[in-house]
């Protein structure tokens, strides 16, 4: 060997080496690269920013014990406007820009049913913190392979309606000796099943429905509607609103409708929703994830307080299923031991996780609702909340909340007309 | 029963809506200035109202003056900082100068909405009644604050049918909505004029605010809605005319009644926006409407 095949052999090597350590060191680097995790939500909106508070500090108990395989977690977060327009510019960004492996969505269903086919397109596991219409999880079901990414992070309508017409039974037909309910729901995708349930499961449940009111998301002058439900003399109103809330619960006040409203009203689970209605809430009853001092698992309170130390205040309810939504992704890439969407969906799918409202699983693929939450008392029921005095107090399930009923002196229930 | 029910509250909302349009209708009437930021001082009347009412324990009639006070700031800041540099810039032709205003106003009103989405999140608030309970009316319950919103506003609108008519500095603003030359010629000062036409409007636009706050409540998302609503009454009534745009409440008002009642809830808003596409057909001035 010659002085120059020599030095040409030692430079090859070199150069390889250099090379070597060149494509090793980006290697080693990207091993450390923190798992990016897409909030789509908006953040002017109560139960939007419920979700981005819940994912934050998910984020941060995760990465307090470890992170996922060894990586911290980042969040992403994108303000929709709860626009779908803007929502689905938003998941191409995180997607395809900002390379998340995981998002966690919004509370409207025309949203996350927009970005339901980029989920498909771009096989990214994607999760509702609180969209309920049916047709989410039925797209899942009925082409399972193209949608499997799509998870619903709380109970499909059809499902909500059937724990309305549960706690009815105990609290309005048992309970006040009620028969009979009208409907007023808000004209949304999330509705349409509900309301097809309710109409089904109410007479089942002991409540004859008199009347049926869908009005438009953008009315502010509930006065006709109020009239129309009481020429039809129900005992309850059974609410379906979520896009409104304030408007309807200060007229229902302030215009002493006799009537007592449940069922299911999104703003009323806000704990602020007291302030913004001036004390009108009182005595409305709604669904919601939880109220404040209720343990529905061993997780609740502390997650609940760490919410008032961080922001202040307890959530509306999307601030926990947004805190779930975030473990169950990052548990699921943690048993996949990857961020591969494929392997992340298949262990999602085999959730068995305490969370902070219930045990958390998702329904398989033969199931009516494919990736919706179970429903049940050993899974999720949600709870039922009346508004008292200013505190939103747990009515249903009465062995978790055997607190008494209070309405406002306007409200007659039909012993107190009777006695009239 | 159901006939006098749509009969109160028809009156009501159009009252409101009246109260609502008359300031509106008045700042085009005298200053020329269609503002299409007139959503957004409402809704920050409503919003700083039921804000210091809430957090500070104004109780509800401090809350609506301060939500009033607040509404005339907005008013002044909205003249100030919007229209004067474009009436003022040597930039903009004379021509041009509707147009620049018209673009200035509605991306104010877009940094008003915004802004107060940012701070009190879009969620709408209601304000406190100012008066609580319910009276009978012949077998309609129809709440006590619903009265007194309807009274007040026409209170307003009757007050300020008085400073027009009957003041001096009135007949100035009467003068400056037909002739401002001459106004100019005989040596008024008319940035005076407008300055007190802006206060005026402050007040009404800030009052129409609190008052749908506490009866019907507000949010920031509102704002659109509300100019939108403003406009087409204004439309209907005629660009400039008060009596015209106060009509066109009552029109729409009641048309919007009449359909939640009797058609469905869901369809309120159809019938003023079809009368509205048939003024404009028919007689592109609105009703009482003079150019």
């Amino acid at each position: 060997m010659t002085i120059g095949a020599t030095w040409r052999g030692a430079a090859a090597i070199l150069f390889g080496l250099v090379a070597l350590a060149g494509v090793a060191r980006p290697a080693a680097a990207e091993d450390k690269t923190p798992i990016k995790i897409g909030i789509i939500a908006e953040e002017s909106a109560l139960l939007g920013k419920s979700i981005i508070d819940g994912a934050r500090l998910a984020v941060a108990d995760i990465n307090a014990k470890g992170g996922v395989n060894g990586h911290q977690l980042e969040l992403v977060v994108y303000d929709d406007h709860s626009s779908a327009a803007d929502a689905v510019r938003a998941y191409q960004r995180a997607v395809q820009e900002d390379h998340v492996s995981g998002v966690v969505s919004t509370f409207i269903s025309e949203v996350y049913l927009a970005l339901e086919p980029w989920a498909a397109r771009l096989k990214m596991p994607t999760i509702t913190a609180a969209a309920a219409s049916n047709l989410i999880t039925k797209q899942v079901h009925d082409d399972y392979d193209k949608f499997k990414y799509v998870f619903e992070g709380w109970l499909p309508a059809p499902i909500i309606a059937q724990a309305v017409c549960d706690s009815s039974r105990d609290l309005f037909v048992d309970m006040l000796h009620m028969k009979t309910a009208a409907m007023m729901s808000e004209d949304a995708d999330w509705t349409t099943p509900l309301d097809a349930a309710q109409a089904d499961c109410l007479p089942k449940a002991g409540l004859q429905v008199v009347d049926h009111e869908r009005f438009n998301p953008d009315t502010t002058d509930f006065t006709p509607i109020f009239s129309k439900i009481e020429a039809a003399q129900p005992d309850v109103i059974i609410t379906g609103i979520a896009h409104v809330g304030v408007q309807p619960t200060v007229q229902w006040h302030d215009q002493h409708v006799p009537i007592p409203m449940g069922g299911n009203s999104g703003q009323a689970t806000n704990p602020e929703f007291w302030k913004t209605t001036n004390g009108a809430a009182g005595g409305v009853i709604t669904q919601t994830g939880t109220v404040p001092g209720v343990a529905l698992t061993p997780m609740t309170l502390s997650v609940a307080d760490e919410f008032v130390k961080a922001t202040g205040k307890f959530p509306a309810f999307t601030g926990f299923t947004s805190y779930d939504d975030v473990r169950v992704l990052a548990e699921a890439m943690q048993r996949a031991g990857s961020t591969d969407p494929d392997k992340v969906v298949a262990e999602m799918e085999k959730t068995d996780m305490v969370g902070t409202l219930g045990h958390y699983g998702f329904y398989g693929r033969g199931d009516t609702y494919t990736h919706a939450m179970r429903y049940g008392p050993k899974d999720v029921t949600g709870v039922f909340m009346q508004w008292q005095d200013g505190n939103q107090v747990c009515i249903w399930p009465r062995d978790k909340c055997p607190n008494p009923m209070k309405f406002p002196d306007f409200v007659k229930t039909p012993e107190q007309r009777a006695a009239n | 029963m159901l006939a006098l029910q749509i009969l109160i509250d028809g009156f009501a909302i159009s009252a409101l809506y009246g109260l609502g349009a008359v300031g509106f209708t008045l700042m085009f009437g005298v200053c020329g200035v269609l503002n299409l930021a007139h959503g957004g001082i409402m809704v920050i009347a409503a919003l700083a109202g039921w804000w210091v009412a809430a957090d500070y324990g104004a109780g509800p009639y401090g809350g609506a003056a301060i939500g009033v006070g607040v509404g005339v700031v907005a008013s002044f800041v909205t003249y100030y900082a919007v229209i004067r540099p474009i009436q003022r810039s040597r930039a903009i032709p004379a021509v041009e100068q509707e147009i620049f205003i018209l673009t200035g106003t509605l991306l104010w009103g877009i940094m008003l909405q915004v802004g107060l989405d940012y701070l009190f999140s879009n969620n709408p608030v209601t304000m406190q009644p100012l008066l609580t309970g319910v009276v009978r009316i012949a077998e309609v319950r129809v709440p006590q604050n619903e009265i007194l919103i309807a009274v007040l506003c026409w209170s307003v609108i009757g007050l300020l049918s008085l400073l027009v008519n009957r003041t001096r500095i009135g007949k100035q603003i009467l003068a400056a909505s037909i002739n401002p030359r001459a106004l100019t010629l005989l040596g008024f000062e008319l940035s005076n004029i407008y300055l007190v036409v802006w206060t005026i409007y402050g007040v009404l636009a800030g009052l129409a605010g609190v008052l749908l706050a506490s009866f019907l409540g507000a949010s920031a998302d509102n704002a659109g809605a509300l100019t939108a609503s403003a406009f087409t009454i204004v439309i209907l009534g005629g660009l400039g005319s008060v009596p015209g745009s106060l009509i066109a409440a009552y029109i729409v008002g009641y048309a919007e009644t009449l359909t939640a009642y009797l058609i469905a809830p869901t369809l309120r808003p159809i019938p003023a926006l079809i009368i509205l596409v048939i003024v404009i057909y028919l007689r592109p001035q609105g009703l009482l409407g003079r150019r």
